[in-house]
């Protein structure tokens, strides 16, 4: 009460301490919820009919005596309950220790140092993609509203988005790799070599990417079209084109910039969309990211890395939001960042 | 004054009547046409591999000689029964969790509420993918996994609606003649969330659809002697790397068309119980 009284102080400085203490306080509240999340991880294993032993052991296991497999058990340090196992878990995480992949045969905090970057790079290469694809045709569509255009962009947002992207993926696969042999179907490098060259990378990183920003823009193309078709009604852009400004500046400058605002602020909120597309896309296209070791890791019950992953993934997710509240402050003065 | 021969259709009337006519084709194909079609799932008839799309087969053959016309109305009945049936245990979940914590109110609803967060916090399909490979793939595995990640949206939904009806003046005469709180809560609030948590559970079933597609395409799906389309769209993979597109395109359809129908119908319902709300987006 006492605070909507007070001016607010003005300038850019006074934007940066609510801010940090917001990230504070987001980092305090990100404990709680990574604990609850990974001791459930825990808990579905326990709950499963899934024996860390017996996959350790493989098919010696089932000649081994009963002694063997106990001292096994305890080596592996998966004799006590699951509470205890957790809390060993969260210890050593806390150290960057997350334990081994059993699939992959390496540390997991290895695995997702040499894989994260790729995913992120092609999230990033996806997500522009969807930015730059969906301002344009929400633009072009919000421009007349219930025109054949309008209407064709829409149809298509719906239809796309109703399409599951390891579909698009593998179609795309289809024309472009096989039909019109432009681009390469998947993977990071030329066949018959293990270089990972910048040549290569560029030539292997479009069609994912593609696929990846195509699922995604529908939703973003919506939202513009939405957006960008309000403002239009507003008394801003009435009064612009009284003032005789052109379509063009009208359209961009004033519609655009307003309606594209709210949109931008919720991209932080879309990491779970991504997360998903980036599942199916990557292993689709044998990209070698952290999405497809996700589903890697998932065919061989490689407990260690997938409740690792989901941790990361937990991470993500937290962090999208926090990046969208930060932006939704920065874009909206009248936005107090001490309420959220 | 002209008069027109045909009265006007509305856009809304001609959108209402295709995905009627759609949600109707789609319903009678899954039961229809098992009677008259029966399939034996195992048979292989190797001298018709791989026919493109004729009058004899109208989306072609697979690499196995299959009708793949047949075999994806046949996935789509088996990706439409694991839908339904994971949509509902959603919406259960969704509405118990929901009215219990509007209902309740105070300290049980800020808890229950924290835990709807956190579990929002893990993408679906990733969980889904833990919960499947943890109980191995399999029918029951793929309809929890649907189920126990996609409740969180009606939750919230109902219980904001609880909290609405609450304030309503007729629950406090329910209260004031000396209505039990398991009567207010079943005779007077759960009527009241039944048709928002009804969409929600229509609107669920092309989620829980792509869900079940997205994890048999993984490989963490139902196993293949049942096969969804899903599974139609990963085993014609290497047919389609061959440059044979139709075992892969006719599957993906079965799942778009669908959704598209029934995300028609559930705008037009939505229109009706929240005639202020008549959003332009539907999905």
């Amino acid at each position: 009460m006492k605070r909507e009284l007070t001016a607010r102080p003005a300038g850019r400085r006074a934007l940066w301490a609510p801010a940090a203490r917001l990230v504070g306080r987001r980092l305090l509240a990100a404990v709680p919820v990574l604990a609850v999340v990974t001791f459930g991880v825990f808990a579905v294993a326990a709950a499963s009919p899934f024996d860390p032993v017996q996959q350790y052991a493989g098919s010696a296991g089932l000649n081994a005596s009963q002694e063997t497999l106990d001292q096994l058990r305890r080596n592996l340090g998966v004799d006590g309950p699951f509470p205890e196992r957790w809390w060993h878990w969260v210890t050593h995480a806390l150290s960057g220790d997350l334990g081994d992949s059993t699939a992959l045969r390496q540390p997991v905090s290895q695995v997702i140092g040499e894989r994260l970057g790729w995913s992120v790079l092609l999230c990033a290469a996806g997500f522009l993609f969807a930015i730059a694809a969906g301002t344009a045709l929400g633009v072009a569509a919000a421009r007349r509203r219930g025109g054949m255009l309008d209407r064709a962009v829409t149809s298509v947002s719906y239809t796309l988005e109703a399409a599951p992207p390891f579909w698009l993926g593998l179609l795309a696969i289809w024309l472009f790799a096989i039909q019109l042999d432009v681009l390469p179907a998947g993977g990071l490098t030329d066949t018959g070599s293990d270089a990972v060259t910048a040549g290569a990378v560029l030539r292997h990183l479009p069609l994912p990417a593609l696929v990846l920003g195509v699922s995604q823009v529908p939703w973003f193309l919506l939202y513009v079209r939405q957006g960008v078709a309000d403002a239009l009604d507003e008394d801003a852009v009435r009064g612009a084109r009284a003032r005789g400004l052109s379509e063009r500046t009208v359209l961009l400058g004033h519609a655009l910039r307003s309606g594209l605002l709210p949109v931008l602020t919720l991209v932080g909120s879309r990491v779970p969309e991504l997360i998903t597309g980036a599942l199916l896309v990557e292993t689709v296209f044998s990209w070698p990211g952290i999405a497809s070791a996700t589903v890697e890791a998932a065919t061989s019950t490689d407990f260690p890395l997938l409740a690792a992953l989901t941790a990361l993934a937990t991470v993500a997710v937290l962090a999208g939001n926090l990046l969208a509240d930060l932006l939704y402050g920065l874009a909206d003065p009248r936005v107090a960042l001490e309420e959220m | 004054m002209r008069i027109p021969l045909l009265p006007a259709l509305s856009a809304r009337t001609v959108r209402v009547r295709v995905s009627v006519g759609l949600v109707a084709a789609v319903a009678g194909a899954v039961l229809l046409v098992p009677l008259l079609f029966p399939l034996d799932e195992q048979a292989v008839d190797m001298a018709n591999k791989l026919h493109p799309p004729s009058w004899a087969h109208l989306f072609g053959t697979d690499d196995l000689g299959r009708d793949v016309l047949l075999r994806s109305v046949y996935g789509l009945r088996v990706s439409l029964l694991v839908g339904v049936v994971a949509a509902l245990t959603a919406t259960v979940i969704g509405t118990a969790v929901g009215a219990a914590a509007g209902a309740s109110g105070g300290r049980v609803d800020r808890l229950v509420m924290r835990v709807v967060d956190v579990f929002s916090s893990v993408p679906h399909l990733l969980l889904g993918i833990f919960i499947v490979a943890m109980f191995r793939p399999g029918v029951w595995p793929v309809v929890i996994s649907v189920g126990l990640t996609h409740w969180l949206s009606t939750a919230r939904i109902v219980r904001a609606e609880v909290l609405s009806l609450r304030s309503r003046p007729y629950i406090d005469a329910a209260i004031s003649g000396g209505a039990s709180r398991w009567r207010v809560g079943v005779r007077h609030l759960l009527p009241g969330v039944l048709p928002q948590a009804g969409l929600a559970a229509v609107l669920m079933v092309p989620h829980a659809i792509w869900h079940e597609s997205a994890l048999s395409f993984l490989g963490l799906g139902l196993p293949t002697h049942r096969a969804s389309l899903g599974n139609m769209i990963q085993d014609a993979r290497g047919t389609l790397l061959a440059g044979d597109w139709w075992p892969t395109l006719f599957p993906g359809l079965f799942i778009i068309v669908p959704t598209l129908a029934i995300a028609g119908l559930a705008g037009v319902w939505r229109e009706r119980i929240n005639p202020r709300r008549r959003s332009e987006l539907m999905l």
